[in-house]
């Protein structure tokens, strides 16, 4: 299948490993990875701050560079969010009958990663190895935005090697919400701070997600602790492979 | 123009003081904790849940479609059972008509159903005001009273006192008859409670409350609650006095099949409360013999006007969203600065004051979307929270106040817009990033960011921006061919 990598501008200019380890996976099972490098962001924090005016640009952008791919997959469970829950809204703000019948085609072929493998590809065992105790921590967008459920649990629990263990209230919010973060630092401090002693708790030494954006939240305060547990996107454990461990 | 409370401190400055409180931390972290897991056993059990939430979630769509016709048809049915109705457009008013109807009937007491509506008209202040002393009956609503706070909770309003602390209100409070050798034993507070309201309850000529639901069909109110001292308000005073937002109608009786079946379960995790009064204009020789109803506006009106924000009017008041809300839990209903807290309250207040009067409410939520997800009628919080941020969001660029940090980040928000909108531009950025961190990078780590970036990097770290983008080794590996191993990091 020809899968065009929808990057996400945030694992493009942070987090190129997560993009790296992307194409890793899906050209191990086969598949031909095409990357648009005219393709830059989704909107989401635009969008999701209340600059929606400012947003609508950002979509018309994506929906430009994406309309020909026969399917559209990411390694952001919000910023696929977004798409699938707000686009149509944009296209209604920008007063755009085009755009919006353009969004309604594109919508059913765009995937984030683990539904992707999961749904599309049939796949839960990707050859992956990964010899570490590791947690997951299903973010709020993944759970309750696009409903992914036990997806990338399952792609973890068939990784070889793997010490794969519960996170306590893992639903739980870990207190990024974008520029929340900022707005309400405290609030989210505070949130944070609790996340944090239940991936102590797991005794893990890495902590996995589907979402950079959280880790990066949760993973800053890891590092300036020094607790000695770091991140890793999903896409990073399904890349590693005994060969090159 | 309504009159609720108005915020004064943002929820961002109100919050840092709550956090800081560790008594209420505890009291909350804990009261929510257990009514959470109260409510998922009760949900759970039911295998048509998610039918019956849509089933709520359509009644009331229907139902505020045809407002109009279904509070005509409410006002003939009330009048046709012998009770009396009364519009409020705002506070004021509602207060107005409230004080007079007591007035006329030459008391200066009267008894109170635990009710948000007359806390959100600031009913008991303006009947102080007229000399009028308005005696809360409801456990919590009396802790509440006797402190001289504000409600902190929609269902439980002395969430954030423990018993012990509750204890010192009562032994400060209440007359030394009522509390002689008081402990911090439940029931032995609602024993010290029970005597000092019994009194209150067989000599007061009228009683107010608020009312769940009242049917449009046949004129019927209906209160629901735990405790019982509704039960006697709404059954002892010769006069009933009940005021009601205009959205809480339903338009039959058939339609309580679905709301008794949502509201214990979601609200107290019970699968039926203790007590539901339900009474139909008056009835000779049998509880009050005069009733009004005041059905208030306040604001609903214009937030029915929005096809988006209308659906914070399907609220049934359970506070399901305030016991899963990570932000409620941790910082409490009085960082709200809002009669409605939590989840509710941030998309409720902004649409009933005004955006302006309650600006940053709609940004008190990482927008986890676990309020939606419990929510009984489907109200989905998240949406309109991200609505009613645009609608703040436009008002800032409108006002073009240039040195708030607000009309700032517009300012920087719109030129990522531009530069994001294009890959010539969003790539020159990605290199200015790459040089402009350089004075904050140390050891590897960015730890301090100066201005409101600050609030990130007071706790965390921040790696730096890779010298390579994704693209950057895309276009390489492409150059060179193409090759999976080139350059992942195992």
């Amino acid at each position: 299948m020809r899968v065009t990598f929808f990057i996400t501008c945030f694992n493009d200019t942070l987090f190129p490993e997560v993009g790296q380890a992307t194409v890793r996976v899906l050209e191990r099972l086969g598949h031909t990875v095409d990357v648009p490098l005219e393709q830059t962001c989704c909107g989401q924090m635009h969008f999701n701050t209340g600059y929606q005016l400012e947003t609508i640009p950002l979509v018309r952008h994506f929906v430009e560079v994406f309309r020909d791919a026969e399917v559209v997959v990411g390694p952001s469970a919000s910023c696929l969010g977004m798409i699938r829950e707000f686009y149509p809204r944009v296209a209604e703000v920008a007063d755009d009958a085009r755009l919006a019948e353009e969004v309604r085609l594109l919508l059913p072929r765009t995937y984030e990663l683990t539904e992707f493998l999961t749904d599309v590809l049939k796949v839960e065992d990707v050859g992956a190895y990964f010899p570490h105790r590791v947690t997951y921590h299903p973010t709020c967008h993944s759970l309750r935005v696009l409903h992914v459920g036990d997806r990338p649990t399952r792609l973890l629990r068939a990784v070889r090697g793997i010490d794969f263990v519960e996170l306590p209230a893992a639903e739980e919010c870990c207190g990024f919400g974008g520029t929340f973060a900022i707005k309400n630092a405290d609030t989210s401090i505070a949130m944070l701070s609790d996340k944090l002693r239940h991936v102590l708790d797991t005794h893990a030494e890495v902590l996995v997600a589907a979402d950079t954006s959280c880790l990066m939240h949760i993973g800053g305060a890891l590092s300036r602790q020094r607790t000695g547990v770091r991140t890793a996107h999903i896409a990073e454990i399904l890349a590693s492979t005994e060969e090159r461990k | 123009m309504s009159t609720v409370y108005i915020p004064m401190l943002s929820f961002t400055d109100a919050a840092k003081t709550a956090l800081a409180d560790t008594q209420l931390r505890r009291n909350l972290g804990k009261a929510t904790q257990t009514i959470r897991t109260k409510r998922a056993e009760v949900v759970h059990e039911m295998e048509d849940w998610q039918g019956l939430r849509e089933a709520g979630r359509a009644i009331k769509e229907r139902t505020l479609r045809h407002l109009d016709h279904y509070l005509l048809e409410l006002e003939q049915s009330v009048q046709r059972a012998g009770g009396h109705v009364h519009w409020a457009r705002d506070a004021a008013e509602a207060c107005q008509i409230v004080t007079r109807l007591v007035q006329q009937h030459g008391t200066s007491e009267v008894v109170k159903v635990k009710s948000m509506t007359t806390e959100e008209i600031g009913l008991n202040e303006a009947l102080a005001e007229a000399q009028i002393t308005a005696f809360e009956t409801d456990l919590a609503e009396l802790i509440i009273q006797l402190a001289n706070e504000k409600s902190s909770h929609i269902l439980v309003p002395a969430i954030h006192k423990n018993r012990s602390e509750i204890r010192e209100i009562f032994l400060d409070n209440l007359a030394p008859e009522h509390v002689a050798g008081l402990t911090d034993v439940p029931a032995d507070l609602a024993r010290a409670a029970r005597s000092h309201l019994r009194q209150k309850f067989l000599s007061a000529k009228v009683a107010i409350s608020g009312a769940n639901f009242a049917v449009a069909e046949t004129g019927t109110v209906c209160v629901v609650e735990s405790e019982g001292n509704g039960r006697m308000c709404l059954t002892l005073p010769p006069v009933l006095i009940s005021v009601m937002g205009i959205e809480k109608l339903i338009p039959t009786w058939q339609d309580f099949e679905v709301f008794m079946q949502l509201l214990p379960r979601s609200s107290t995790g019970e699968r039926m409360n203790p007590y539901t009064t339900f009474w139909t204009g008056v009835a000779a020789s049998d509880g009050p013999q005069e009733f009004h109803l005041v059905l208030l506006d306040n604001g609903r009106i214009n937030t029915l006007a929005d096809e988006i924000g209308r659906q914070a009017l399907n609220c049934i008041r359970c506070s399901a969203c305030l016991n899963i809300c990570p932000v409620y839990e941790r910082t409490g209903g009085h960082a709200y600065n809002s009669v409605y807290p939590g989840p509710i309250g941030a998309i409720l207040t902004p649409q009933l004051v005004g955006t302006e009067h309650a600006a940053s409410l709609p940004f008190a939520s990482s927008l986890c979307g676990a309020c939606y997800e419990v929510c009984p009628v489907k109200i989905n919080i998240p949406e309109v929270l991200v609505h009613l941020r645009a609608k703040v969001v436009r008002q800032h660029q409108k006002e073009r106040r240039v040195h708030t940090y607000e009309y700032q980040e517009g300012v920087v928000m719109k030129a990522l817009s531009y530069i994001f909108s294009n890959r010539r531009r969003y790539e020159a950025a990605q290199r200015l990033a790459r040089i402009g961190q350089l004075p904050f990078v140390h050891g590897g780590k960015i730890d301090a960011l100066p201005g409101k970036l600050a609030g990130w990097t007071t706790v965390r770290d921040l790696r730096p921006v890779p010298q390579q983008s994704f693209r950057d080794w895309w276009r390489k590996r492409q150059a060179q061919g193409g090759s999976t191993a080139e350059g992942v990091r195992s």
